[in-house]
């Protein structure tokens, strides 16, 4: 492990560290724009020069790996005026357009004149004229190359991580650009990416320009729930100018590094995927009455739907109701449910249904199980029965009540399937976030908030325990799922009484053998895989499939 | 004049033929070389010349080979830089075409002396001729068993493969070079690691100029020793010089290494044309910083141009009169280096474009006092701060012509054009 000076500062690092790094690590901020640790280097901007002991000449920081002995100086007014005279090199053909720029706020330049530039300007003359401005180069990205830097990190990204190679360095000196190869446009499932590494405004969002600016946005850690790779994420909330997008309160979603599941990346699907939170949701519980839908304030509506189960247990029997739970909900809110439906009910129709079919997954983040909390729900053990069984139930008529959390039967099983089913039902309870064709046959309709609006966790594919944090406050009168099962249990004369999402799982982990030991302060921002190594849960896993083929 | 071992052949008759070749000793280096001797001994030998690369950083050639790894996993390949790019260099061609053999002979010991079996030659895309005639010499060799399979009865194989860039003076830059062979954008690539650990393809490589490969069947021939006598102190051998400019007889001239620069002008160049004064000599290449008439009397070998402030380079003389512009001439070199930088690097990417706006300004009667100082600051921020030696090239004519003719640069900005003695400008910039 090399020991090395920086600034007069000393400190011992892994081998294979870089000058960027071990600065870091010593609080001394290398200025960078080309580095990314993510990608190769490419050692192109230079703003991260620094001096040597030993050196004729600065060297790059980025590339320039820690050796026993260095002796670095990374912030003498000589490193100053290096970093001075790279950012003028940078700025003399840059349009310095901010105010029309959807970077400004979080921009690399201007980040780095206010540190390190501050020089007066010497440039005369005229810019150099380039061929893209404001010009889409596929579904989700614009080029502004006037504004591009020529860093790089778009292409490496293009050429390391989607290894799609879309984008390149056309032309020579000052008139080098980035471009599209011939033919091609930005079309991959990770493009969204390159505007997250793009220091400048030259690679800027389609589905973000200019709805809100940066500086009103606030910055939620959260877990993506577009599969069951469980990305990690930041939930960006436009709360201060609501009237900028039409009332939209979710403005973008940006990956969050770590290290075990997604470093820094995340895919398209799972980034453009949030607009469910703001779109077609359900606001006020609801009761139908013959076709029409009435209104109800949530205590009235809960104290009848209690009636109502407690009638249909009367005239049949327990398992005449059916609970089809969903892997989108967090391991919290399946915690309720399983207090509530298998130990207070005593139901023993319980499944585990996923709203959405297996969808495509490659050997990098996406996966084909697009819940973000199958393993949790399986480490639950709350897959009592499988779905087909309860169809088939509900065909023999034995149950007559089914209780869904967000699934849409009629796209599930096809409409004519579906309603025959529902046919059959003289209850059918439908809690979830967002409208769809079975919501809007439902008889009872419980408003839920999506995981934008609570606290709690979800379980990867890979077994790892993972924190969400409440972004918003629930839309309209939705609620988070686990507090709608505990005011229906308490109308029901049960009780569930918990605080908070905390609670909820300090209890679950200390029942739940999967679970042992866990807790939301040893689950940090990171996560941690379930202590058994998910051996339990793999084997659910297997019991569940066997279980699907029958 | 002194003997020649580089350019001897150039003016036989056919001398670009085999046969020509053979008549005059040729291939009896390789021969001897590829029977008699272990390729460490050859790598000794070099060394021992004190053969300095031609290509215009002047490296020990000894020295470069014997980077290559000791363990071979991987082949190694031999890649003979033929781009010649430098303004005012044009000896890499003379050799290609008057005594193509000369190279492929020291292709042959080179690719023997340090264990290649390919050997790449990277010819500059406008060097048609070149190209044809090497080509020519090439198919020669391989017809006569001097390449391709168990050469000389040895069991040493070696194949030669020509390749031509498309005309990016970038493409001469080693690493540049070696990304363009590989079918990508010249781009220089970062170093470490060197090519010698990792070249072309991954694989260690040795990349060598054509003049400093051609001076290996003479290495051979004599030994180290009498190699490096030729030359002088730190520098064996002769050096091909291009002349060029308002000289009475430009042209390549072979002359021991550190020869004074006075005596290639007036003693082998005939002197100034039209028995005008001399102003002012680039001594290596566009990329050398400029020496004005009194500063000729300097040798011209690597230490001693260093010492006056500018280098050997690739040993192309550019011969100024008192008829030429400083400011014209500034603009010509600031228009190539514009041109030709790759772009990765900001410093160099938006310096050389910067300052030929600035210089083109100055020339068309714009210029202002103060672009005096952009003018010295833009060099110092771009040398020494990138990827490749292209900044440092185009730093060095940068930071020289307005400092050592600063008083022509002020009388264009304060009269907007040259002293009236003077020639109307002559340069036409697109
Ligand atoms: C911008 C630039 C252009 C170059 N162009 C050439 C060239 O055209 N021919 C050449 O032999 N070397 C050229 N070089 C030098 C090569 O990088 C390299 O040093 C040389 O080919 C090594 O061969 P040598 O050791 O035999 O000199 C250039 C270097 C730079 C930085
Ligand atoms: S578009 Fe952005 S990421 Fe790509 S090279 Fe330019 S500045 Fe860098
Ligand atoms: S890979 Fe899955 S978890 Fe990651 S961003 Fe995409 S959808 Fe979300
Ligand atoms: S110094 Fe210039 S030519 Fe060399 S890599 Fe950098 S930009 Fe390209
Ligand atoms: S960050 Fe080191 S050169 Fe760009």
């Amino acid at each position: 492990m090399p020991t090395l000076t920086i600034d007069g500062k000393t400190i011992t690092v892994e081998p294979g560290t870089n000058l960027i790094q071990a600065a870091e690590k010593l609080g001394i901020a290398i200025p960078y724009y080309c580095y990314h640790p993510g990608l190769s280097i490419a050692g192109n901007c230079r703003i991260c020069l620094v001096k040597m002991e030993k050196s004729p000449k600065p060297i790059i920081a980025c590339q320039t790996l820690c050796q026993e002995g260095m002796v670095v100086d990374a912030s003498s007014p000589e490193v100053g005026k290096l970093r001075q005279a790279v950012l003028e090199f940078l700025l003399i053909n840059h349009p310095l357009d901010c105010p029309v720029c959807d970077q400004a706020g979080e921009c690399w330049l201007q980040d780095y004149y206010m540190e390190f530039g501050l020089y007066d300007p010497k440039f005369n003359e005229q810019k150099v004229k380039k061929h893209f401005k404001a010009t889409p180069i596929g579904p989700t990205v614009t080029l502004d190359s006037e504004r591009c830097i020529l860093c790089s990190r778009c292409v490496r990204f293009t050429d390391e991580i989607s290894k799609t190679h879309e984008l390149g360095i056309f032309d020579r000196g000052d008139h080098s650009e980035i471009g599209i190869y011939p033919g091609k446009e930005l079309r991959n499932n990770y493009s969204g990416n390159v505007v997250d590494i793009c220091p400048v405004g030259a690679l800027t969002d389609r589905d973000f320009r200019f709805k809100c600016r940066v500086w009103y946005l606030t910055s939620t850690d959260s877990i993506c729930p577009g599969c069951s790779n469980g990305c990690n994420i930041q939930i960006h909330v436009n709360r201060e100018r609501p009237h900028h997008a039409k009332g939209e309160r979710v403005m973008r979603l940006k990956p969050r590094y770590n290290a075990e599941v997604n470093q820094w990346w995340m895919c398209d699907a799972g980034r453009y995927g949030y607009k469910f939170i703001d779109k077609d949701r359900i606001l006020i519980p609801e009761r139908r009455e013959g076709s029409l839908f009435k209104e109800e304030e949530w205590e009235k509506l809960l104290g009848s739907l209690a009636s109502s189960i407690a009638a249909l247990f009367e005239r049949y029997e327990q398992n005449a109701l059916g609970i089809c739970l969903s892997p989108q909900l967090s391991n919290e809110d399946l915690f309720m449910a399983k207090k509530f439906f298998e130990e207070q009910l005593g139901l023993p129709q319980i499944t585990v249904l996923s709203p959405s079919p297996e969808g495509d997954q490659d050997d990098f983040l996406i996966k084909s199980d697009k819940n973000p909390n199958t393993r949790g729900a399986l480490a639950l053990g709350l897959s009592k029965v499988s779905f087909e069984e309860i169809i088939q139930r509900i065909q023999k008529g034995k149950i007559k009540g089914l209780y869904l959390f967000g699934q849409d039967l009629l796209a599930l099983l096809g409409e004519s399937k579906a309603k025959e089913i529902f046919g059959k039902l003289e209850l059918i309870i439908f809690q979830g976030s967002n409208q769809n064709a079975t919501s809007k046959l439902a008889h009872v309709v419980l408003p839920s908030a999506t995981y934008a609006e609570k606290d709690g966790t979800f379980t990867n594919h890979a077994g790892r325990v993972q924190r969400f944090w409440k972004a918003l406050e629930p839309l309209g009168q939705s609620l988070p799922d686990g507090e709608i099962l505990r005011r229906l249990a308490s109308e029901m004369g049960t009780l569930l009484e918990f605080e908070t999402p905390e609670a909820i799982f300090e209890d679950l982990a200390q029942s739940i053998a999967a679970f042992r030991g866990l807790s939301y302060a040893s689950l940090g921002q990171e996560g941690k895989l379930l202590p058994d190594g998910g051996k339990v849960v793999a084997r659910a896993v297997r019991h569940e499939k066997e279980d699907s083929r029958e | 004049m002194n003997e020649l071992i580089l350019s001897k052949r150039f003016n036989l008759k056919e001398s670009h033929k085999l046969q020509t070749y053979l008549s005059t000793g040729g291939y009896r280096s390789a021969e001897r070389a590829l029977k008699t001797m272990k390729p460490e001994a050859i790598v000794e030998e070099v060394k021992v010349s004190n053969l300095r690369g031609f290509g215009g950083a002047g490296f020990s050639t000894g020295m470069k080979w014997s980077f290559l790894p000791k363990e071979r996993k991987k082949p190694v390949y031999l890649v003979v830089n033929a781009d010649e790019g430098e303004p005012g260099t044009f000896k890499d061609r003379y050799i290609m075409e008057k005594d193509p053999h000369l190279l492929i002979e020291g292709i042959l010991i080179t690719s023997f002396a340090i264990g290649s079996h390919k050997a790449y030659v990277y010819i500059r895309g406008e060097y048609v001729k070149s190209y044809r005639i090497l080509q020519g010499a090439v198919d020669e060799a391989y017809a006569k068993g001097y390449l391709g399979k168990n050469i000389f009865g040895t069991g040493f194989d070696l194949e030669v493969m020509l390749h031509m860039g498309a005309g990016a003076y970038i493409c001469g830059e080693e690493t540049a070079l070696l990304e363009s062979l590989e079918g990508k954008k010249g781009f220089p690539r970062l170093k470490p690691p060197f090519p010698a650990i990792i070249g072309l393809f991954g694989c260690p490589t040795i990349i060598n100029n054509v003049e400093t490969l051609s001076c290996l069947p003479t290495i051979i021939e004599r030994g180290g020793k009498a190699f490096a006598d030729l030359g002088c102190e730190k520098n064996g051998g002769t050096h091909l010089y291009s002349l060029s400019g308002h000289v009475e007889r430009p042209g390549v001239y072979e002359l021991r290494m550190g020869t004074p620069l006075r005596d290639l002008i007036y003693k082998y160049g005939g002197g100034i044309r039209g028995g005008k004064q001399l102003k002012a000599v680039v001594p290596g290449g566009m990329s050398a910083a400029v020496l004005k008439a009194n500063e000729i009397d300097v040798g011209l070998d690597y230490e001693s141009l260093k010492k006056a402030g500018t280098m050997l380079g690739s040993a192309g003389i550019i011969v100024m009169d008192e008829t030429t512009c400083m400011v014209e001439a500034l603009l010509v070199t600031a228009r190539f280096f514009a041109h030709e930088s790759c772009g990765q690097c900001s410093p160099c990417r938006e310096g050389t474009g910067w300052y030929y706006k600035v210089v083109q300004r100055i020339y068309e009667g714009k210029g202002r006092m103060q672009d005096l100082e952009t003018l010295m600051s833009i060099p110092v921020n771009m040398g020494g701060n990138t990827i490749c030696a292209f900044a440092d090239g185009a730093a060095m004519p940068f930071s020289s012509y307005p400092v050592k003719f600063r008083e022509e640069f002020e009388q264009h900005i304060r009269e907007g054009k040259c002293n009236p003695t003077k020639e109307n400008h002559a340069y036409a910039y697109h």
